[in-house]
């Protein structure tokens, strides 16, 4: 594998008293999406704009394909594309006209045309901007980042605001982008969305990267543990937990076994604590309503390397720029993209 | 790291930062020009204001003769000495009113921070609007000045020259302000809010209400002093009298001076 395209290592940032970026490292490769998670106020954005070169760092190196962009943020402008957080555009300027604009700015701009497609984006292109939807503000604003025909797309909170709906469609042209061959930079607080589209990601709490690495080897590696839970009807619930807990008490692959609400019963104990499980309920005849494996998922990660629910909106915003700023995305576009 | 760096970055090329710029001032204007706002204040608006103050106000086609046979205004229409003031207007109008609120407008949206990402200067965007706003104050003046020559017609200037040096001084020191407001506004309502609070003040003691002849001297004082009076006087003594209005050139000479390196020193691109 050639090496990374995208190296941060040691960075650190500070406003003043307050420590926006502590020390976060780390590399990626070219053709992957990267995730940097976190919830709000960790520091993923001002790393990202220390990375592109809009802010100066305190600390730490910061390369893109091995240009320092502390030294020459200049020199990346035209191969880095960048989708800012709440960065928008004037309510006049149609689809069109914007593409038109910023691919005049690149040395070697993408064909709006294709930029329209790709994002579907086609029967907007007449349309200006203040009378776009969240969702089709969102794909222009990621036309914008790819206009410059970028080695690198950096994508900044890019569903926040928006409804399930639109969210999954952006997920779908997110993974079209990558197939074109660009490497993306995935900055984000949902953890539905770093697990569900990133090769590679860091955790990122307090300015300190905490957990790195693939999101499923993230979630494997948390811990030998499993946990199924057992429902039964109203009528054996009583005799479902006897069994159980007798169960926990001999069988050396079951740990515990607890009552959770009226009729379940969640019984923890290593990989195989399901082998033993099921054979019990057979050999007593107990046929239970639903029996589930429980789904472990970043949140459990998280969980596990900072020992705090993880509560996305828990801090306030580290950025100093962005704390008096509208969101993106206001009320009255909230209800999606109905196109 | 290792050896794909070596040429990785694209070169630096002459006119690196200002690829595009001739697209950015075209859209730019387009854009602009679809706000009712920009065209009305700042294309239509002079034209506008000497109509109706010229037909909606009694005597005002009538030349002067209770002022002094040796007056500056002796024999002049009211109309024709309110023009100095009304072409002052029409610079403050886009300068302090207009400009302000489309920088503040920019930082509010993050357009200047957008831009900074990509590899255009965000500079460039300052000087498309200063060039927009200058072009469109010529537009409107030079309106202005027809329809007063199909209207009124038109006294012949004195000096002609001092009346284009005050006009050009005056786009000067009125942009200055409009520009260190610019550099300093983060809301638009706030842009709209301190830009009023100067331009009208500046507007009443350019003597909108009072123009030359009528002019209470403590106003004349006053104003003299400010960047829209000054122009509107110093035009004055180009158009209808004789002599250099000294005063009024070193005014805006310093206006310019002093708020034009402060607004690039201050100017906050996010």
């Amino acid at each position: 594998m050639a090496g990374p395209i995208v190296e941060v290592r040691n960075l650190r940032k500070t406003y003043g008293p307050k420590v926006a970026v502590d020390d976060v490292s780390f590399a990626v490769q070219p053709g992957e999406i990267f995730g940097i998670l976190g919830p709000n106020g960790a520091g993923k954005t001002t790393t990202v704009e220390t990375l592109a070169g809009l802010r100066q760092a305190d600390g730490g190196t910061v390369r893109v394909r091995g240009i320092d962009t502390q030294r020459d943020p200049a020199a990346v402008k035209d191969i880095l594309g960048v989708q800012l957080q709440e960065a928008m555009l004037h309510d006049k300027i149609t689809v069109g006209e914007a593409l038109g604009l910023f691919a005049g700015f690149y040395s070697d701009p993408a064909d709006p045309g294709e930029l329209l497609d790709l994002l579907d984006l086609r029967e907007h292109a007449d349309r200006q901007f203040g009378k776009l939807s969240g969702g089709q503000k969102q794909r222009l604003s990621i036309a914008l980042a790819l206009v410059g025909n970028p080695e690198i797309a950096v994508l900044d909170e890019l569903t926040t605001g928006l409804d399930p709906q639109a969210r999954r469609a952006t997920w779908d042209l997110v993974e079209r982008v990558r197939a074109t061959g660009v490497t993306i930079l995935l900055v984000t607080h949902f953890m539905e969305e770093a697990e569900r589209l990133c090769d590679r990601l860091v955790v990122i709490d307090a300015g300190r990267v905490v957990a790195a690495g693939t999101p499923q080897g993230l979630i494997d590696g948390l811990d030998d543990g499993r946990t199924v839970v057992v429902r039964f009807a109203p009528d054996d619930v009583a005799r479902g937990r006897e069994l159980l807990a007798d169960l926990a008490a001999r069988d050396a692959e079951v740990a515990t076994a607890e009552a959770q609400g009226a009729t379940e019963v969640a019984v923890t104990g290593t990989r195989r604590v399901l082998f033993a499980v099921v054979p019990a309920l057979a050999a007593a005849d107990l046929v239970p309503d639903d029996v589930r494996t429980v789904t472990r998922s970043l949140e459990d990660v998280f969980l596990a390397v900072t020992g705090r629910t993880y509560q996305p909106d828990a801090q306030p915003d580290a950025q100093p720029d962005t704390s008096t700023g509208t969101p993106l995305v206001s009320a009255t576009t909230r209800e999606g993209d109905r196109s | 790291m290792t050896a794909i760096t070596a040429d990785a970055a694209p070169r630096p090329t002459a006119g690196r930062g200002w690829r595009g710029y001739g697209r950015l001032v075209r859209t730019e204007t387009r854009v602009w020009l679809r706000d009712f706002g920009s065209v009305f204040f700042g294309i239509l608006f002079p034209s506008v204001i000497l109509l109706g103050v010229g037909f909606g106000i009694p005597g005002m086609r009538e030349p002067i003769t209770d002022a002094p046979a040796d007056s500056i205004w002796y024999g002049v229409t009211p109309i024709a000495t309110y023009l100095p003031t009304v072409l002052s207007m029409a610079i403050g109008t886009l300068a302090v009113l207009s400009l302000p609120v489309t920088f503040a407008t920019f930082r509010d949206k993050g357009v200047l921070r957008r831009l900074s990402t990509t590899p255009m200067r965000p500079q460039a965007l300052i000087v498309a609007h200063l060039t927009i706003n200058v072009a469109t104050t010529l537009v409107g003046v030079a309106l202005a000045l027809v329809v007063a020559q199909l209207a009124f017609g038109l006294v012949a200037p004195t000096q002609l020259g001092v009346v284009l040096l005050a006009f050009v001084l005056g786009m000067l020191a009125m942009f200055s302000v409009g520009m260190l407001l610019s550099a300093l506004v983060s809301k638009p309502s706030t842009a709209n809010a301190v830009g009023s609070l100067i331009y009208f003040p500046m507007l009443f003691l350019a003597g909108l209400w009072t123009p030359g002849p009528i002019m209470p001297d403590v106003v004349r004082q006053i104003g003299q002093f400010t960047p829209m009076g000054a122009t509107a006087q110093a035009m004055d003594t180009g158009w209808f009298g004789d002599g250099f209005p000294l005063l009024q050139v070193v005014v805006m000479v310093v206006w310019t001076a002093v708020l034009l390196p402060l607004a690039g020193r201050l100017f906050r691109w996010s």
